[in-house]
């Protein structure tokens, strides 16, 4: 029975990048003043999965290297091996070249050879100090087991072994380790054909039996031609539990045919396989190509799980006792029809909640590569810095989590490369030498924030503005608030660096950082103070996946407003309007001229009804703290709306965000607020 | 031979097959593959600031997908939508990624077998359809049918501009 | 049929595992360290455990010493699974009452073998 282990690979792949990331923030954490055997053994335990799974499936260059680590790491949790910054260090580095290993395994590629050599070497010779070296590279070798009898050993002077003589006499303990002499003899019985005497001697009285011991003993003879290792096989188990002595039984071997008898050592050794791999050669031969299904899963809890099924319960409940009202419908069973829809949409809407929830994961999800980061990048610019994270529980839906990650490396890698000064910089200032750099996550008001804060040098009003006149990107009398003079630096084409360095990003400025998150429907802003710290906060909605929305018609056309983004719907009059030439209409609400977006204009709709303003309605939308007024037909029904993407099989329309499905099957276009401010300036 | 040709079905041995029908008096063919419904033609939801054979989009058992008028697109001269304007919904590869977009089209005429040997390349005699979406020229039963190539036919301007041919 | 209780903190390892002996018409229970494991035998009767040794919170020769000292578990079929360099955890676990081991890496179908030479 042959049963197919490539569908195991996938939970394999999963756990090993999971235990290579435990390693990873074990090995960060570890105090080299005051080492912590358990999180030592934490870290072992993850690299002997790794190796036991790789080992299972025959990719025995993963195996093998991991061999090294838990060597290493094994020494280190007896304590015959002291931990040190070199070795973890070292261990780092070979963390990153399993998960390249991994990954290469998992996409079909090839492993490169001299990468993961260079990654060995430095374990080995890390291994080698203080010499414990060559008895684990030696264990290192070895290759899977598979227990196989070797052929019978024939010998050529005697006559051959035509069966054995087996005196098995267990300890009386035999039985308490769960070992069956009957199990036993089974096994023999397999091997050649079996007789077996009891002996009875050792058995006590009965009142002094004491039936959980053995007192019984064997006499067996086994008939074949067995080889002792196939008998020493049987009964590995019981080596210490019992006495067994075994001896052959020789005899003629008639009709012995010729070439049953191995030859002497003289003989010509039969030609190698060519898939036998040259040692070290090729590391991909030794592993198999993976089935690199791309999948799209997530770990549930579940009490998720459980929550989910409560409610489709409720919901089953909810939906036959509807329909046993509308079986024998009555007209006087109308309030109770009238009851059932309404629990119907209460737990349909908890229903959505649940599920919704399920896509939630925590954003330490997110933070996690961040450590790392910070440890590496600090290194590298010879900065001491301190990484905090807070709020790592805050969930966050799923897709969030996946178009998070690059944005934020990207600011924190400009607060460590930008922001965070040099050691004696610091101390110069007053400052202490270790700068903090904090990720912080929380919820407010529908929205996940993520605040990076650095205690950094801050940003320079006057040099950001200089520089951004010097550019052209404002006249040189732009009057700037100082939240726009630092907005600045999302301007595209701006960059203070002097020389755009690997750190940063190969020009891959702010403005694509900030165009990116204004694509989820989020923002991001700055706030700072010159010699203290930057604070930069990205607002993102909780979902990506449902809105609640107002709809609008707009002549035939119906659009979808976030009701989020609505402040008030009004009507206008003329006396407040105002019209500047070159600067289109404004209207003024509560003290402030607030412009006016004609939407039939911009989207040129044909069938709009309202021409004049004081005909249609002004819905005031708040975008990125700026606030319009949008010039419609008229307000229609409020709901929560399914978000579909347009650009999955379309293409990204200014002013829209996406786009759902009306009850009535037909489509309407989901409207992104700053996106219609920026096609009105246009 | 264009890759779209050469990724066709083949029907038997050396033939391929292809859903031909026609726009005006031209009768044209895409990659049986390609075509992933026929539809009846259905109110579209208009989309903003598009060019204009982008017609709008249409609600697609849950997905968004574009409706695209050859017609017009190819300045064939505009024809009225009616009950018998067919929709040939298309899977398009574009950039590794999969797009499902549908085409207007005046009517479906069948699916044709042709083989390989018997397509030719098309030569620049000013057709309708510019040349760079044709992938050849093939003559079934008397009848010239222009072969298209399905992901150039429904590059979108704008969206697919800086992408090599 | 025998109800089998394997342990491991290796979810992948607790899936072939399970996946081997189910389909061979074995019931398997799983745990994954020796804390879940004892909680688990205490109320429901095994007919043979197989445990990894390397676990947090309790370990599988732990374990085991553990199983054998519960009366339903005096000679329950015990199995550990070892790595081939481990000869003195082999040792270790036999001191605990550990009836045997099966040793990784190995194969679905060694495992099979094993625990239907076991049960018979």
């Amino acid at each position: 029975m042959a049963i197919d282990m490539a569908q195991f690979h996938q939970v394999f792949f999963e756990e090993s990048f999971e235990g290579l990331d435990a390693m990873e923030s074990g090995l960060l954490n570890l105090d080299m003043g005051d080492v912590n055997v358990d999180d030592i053994n934490t870290i072992f335990r993850a690299a002997h999965s790794i190796k036991g799974g790789s080992g299972t499936f025959g990719f025995t260059a993963v195996s093998d290297f991991t061999h090294v680590m838990e060597t290493l790491l094994d020494e280190m949790r007896d304590g015959r091996r002291k931990v040190t910054q070199t070795a973890v260090n070292v261990l780092l580095g070979s963390v990153d070249c399993l998960r390249e290993m991994l990954q290469a395994i998992k996409d079909g590629d090839t492993i490169d050879p001299a990468a993961v050599g260079a990654h060995k070497q430095a374990l080995d010779q890390e291994l080698a100090h203080p010499g414990q070296a060559t008895a684990a590279i030696a264990s290192a070798s070895s290759s899977t087991m598979t227990q196989q009898p070797r052929p019978p050993a024939v010998d050529n002077d005697q006559p051959a072994v035509i069966g054995w003589t087996i005196a098995f006499s267990p300890h009386l303990d035999l039985l308490k380790t769960g070992n069956e002499p009957v199990r036993m003899f089974r096994e023999l019985a397999t091997l050649g054909e079996l007789t077996s005497t009891v002996d009875l001697q050792g058995l006590p009285d009965l009142f002094d039996l004491d039936p959980e011991e053995c007192h019984l003993s064997w006499k067996l003879v086994l008939n074949g031609a067995v080889s002792p290792d196939a008998i020493d096989e049987v009964f590995a188990w019981v080596e210490g539990e019992c006495d067994l002595a075994r001896m052959p039984i020789h005899g003629e071997h008639p009709a012995a045919p010729p070439a049953m008898t191995i030859p002497a050592q003289d003989a010509p050794r039969p030609p190698l396989p060519a898939s036998i791999p040259s040692d070290g050669k090729d590391a991909k031969k030794d592993d198999t190509k993976a089935s690199g299904k791309a999948s799209n899963s997530i770990r549930v809890d579940t009490s998720k799980i459980d929550t989910l099924i409560n409610m489709v319960g409720e919901l089953v409940i909810t939906q036959s006792m509807l329909s046993l009202i509308g079986d024998r419908f009555e007209v006087n069973k109308l309030d109770q029809l009238k009851n059932g829809l309404s629990q119907l949409e209460r737990h349909t809407r908890e229903l959505q909640e649940s599920v919704m929830n399920i896509r939630m994961l925590p954003i330490s999800f997110v933070f996690s590569r961040f450590p790392r980061l910070a440890h590496d990048l600090s290194s590298k610019l010879g900065k001491k810095v301190e990484l905090k994270l807070v709020g790592e529980h805050t969930e966050v839906d799923k897709t969030v989590v996946e178009l998070l990650s690059d944005p934020l490396v990207h600011l924190v890698r400009n607060s460590l490369d930008h922001g965070i000064e040099m050691p004696d910089i610091r101390s110069a200032v007053g400052k202490p030498e270790t700068g903090t750099v904090t990720l912080d996550a929380y919820h407010r008001g529908g929205n996940i924030v993520i605040e990076v804060r650095d205690d950094g040098k801050g940003l320079d009003k006057d040099k950001l503005r200089a520089k951004a006149i010097e550019k052209g990107l404002i006249e040189p009398d732009a009057v700037l608030s100082d939240k726009q003079t630092y907005e600045l630096i999302f301007m595209p084409g701006f960059s203070t660096a002097e020389a755009l360095t690997d750190i940063s990003g190969r020009g891959v400025g702010m403005d694509v950082v900030r165009r990116n998150i204004q694509a989820l429907g989020g923002n991001i802003d700055i706030a700072s103070e010159l010699g203290k710290g930057s604070t930069i906060a990205i607002h993102l909605p909780l979902t990506l996946a449902i809105l609640d929305g107002q709809s609008i018609a707009v002549g035939d056309e119906t659009y979808i407003v976030p009701l989020g983004a609505i402040i008030e719907s009004i009507n206008i009059t003329d006396d407040r309007v105002n019209r500047v030439a070159g600067k289109g209409e404004t209207f003024l609400l509560r003290g402030e001229y607030l412009p006016i977006i004609r939407m039939h204009d911009i989207f040129n709709v044909a069938s709009a009804k309202a021409k004049r303003l004081t005909e249609g309605l002004l819905v005031v939308v708040e975008g990125q703290g700026l606030r319009c007024g949008l010039f419609v037909d008229d307000l229609l029904g409020q709901q929560q709306v399914v978000i579909k993407s347009l650009e999955a099989n379309y293409r990204r329309i200014e002013g829209v965000s996406g786009a759902t499905i009306l009850g009535d099957g037909s489509v309407a276009l989901i409207l992104d607020i700053p996106g219609l401010m920026r096609l009105a300036h246009q | 031979m264009s890759d779209t040709v050469l990724s066709a079905s083949k029907a038997s041995g050396q033939g391929l097959q292809f859903l031909s029908f026609t726009l005006g008096r031209e009768e044209y063919g895409v990659d049986i593959l390609r075509v992933q419904e026929i539809r009846s033609w259905e109110p579209v939801s208009r989309i903003p600031n598009v060019p204009a054979y982008e017609k709008g989009v249409v609600n697609l058992r849950g997905a968004i997908v574009p409706i695209i008028d050859l017609r017009e697109r190819f300045q064939l001269g505009r024809a009225d939508y009616g009950p018998l304007t067919v929709v040939v919904v298309l899977q398009a590869i574009i950039n590794d990624k999969t797009r499902v977009m549908g085409m207007v089209v005046d009517a479906v005429s069948d699916v044709i077998d042709i083989e390989k040997k018997d397509i030719q390349a098309a030569p620049n005699f000013g057709a309708r359809v510019s040349t760079e979406f044709i992938t050849g020229l093939a003559s079934v039963n008397g009848r010239m049918v222009m072969l298209l190539d399905v992901d150039k036919l429904l590059r979108l301007d704008g969206v697919d501009d800086n992408d090599e041919t | 049929m025998a109800t089998i209780l394997a342990v491991d903190d290796s979810a992948l390892m607790r899936q072939m595992v399970s996946f081997t002996l189910k389909g061979a018409g074995y019931d398997v229970v799983e745990a994954v360290d020796g804390v879940d494991a004892l909680n688990k035998a205490k109320t429901q009767a095994f007919d043979c455990v197989v445990t990894d040794v390397n676990m947090p919170n309790k370990d599988g020769i732990a374990l085991i010493r553990d199983l054998r000292s519960l009366p339903n578990y005096k000679f329950t079929p015990m199995l550990m699974l070892t790595t081939e360099s481990g000869a003195d955890k082999k040792q270790q676990g036999k001191d605990a009452g550990a009836t045997g081991w099966i040793v990784k890496p190995f194969n679905p179908e060694q495992l099979l073998k094993t625990i239907q030479k076991v049960l018979g």
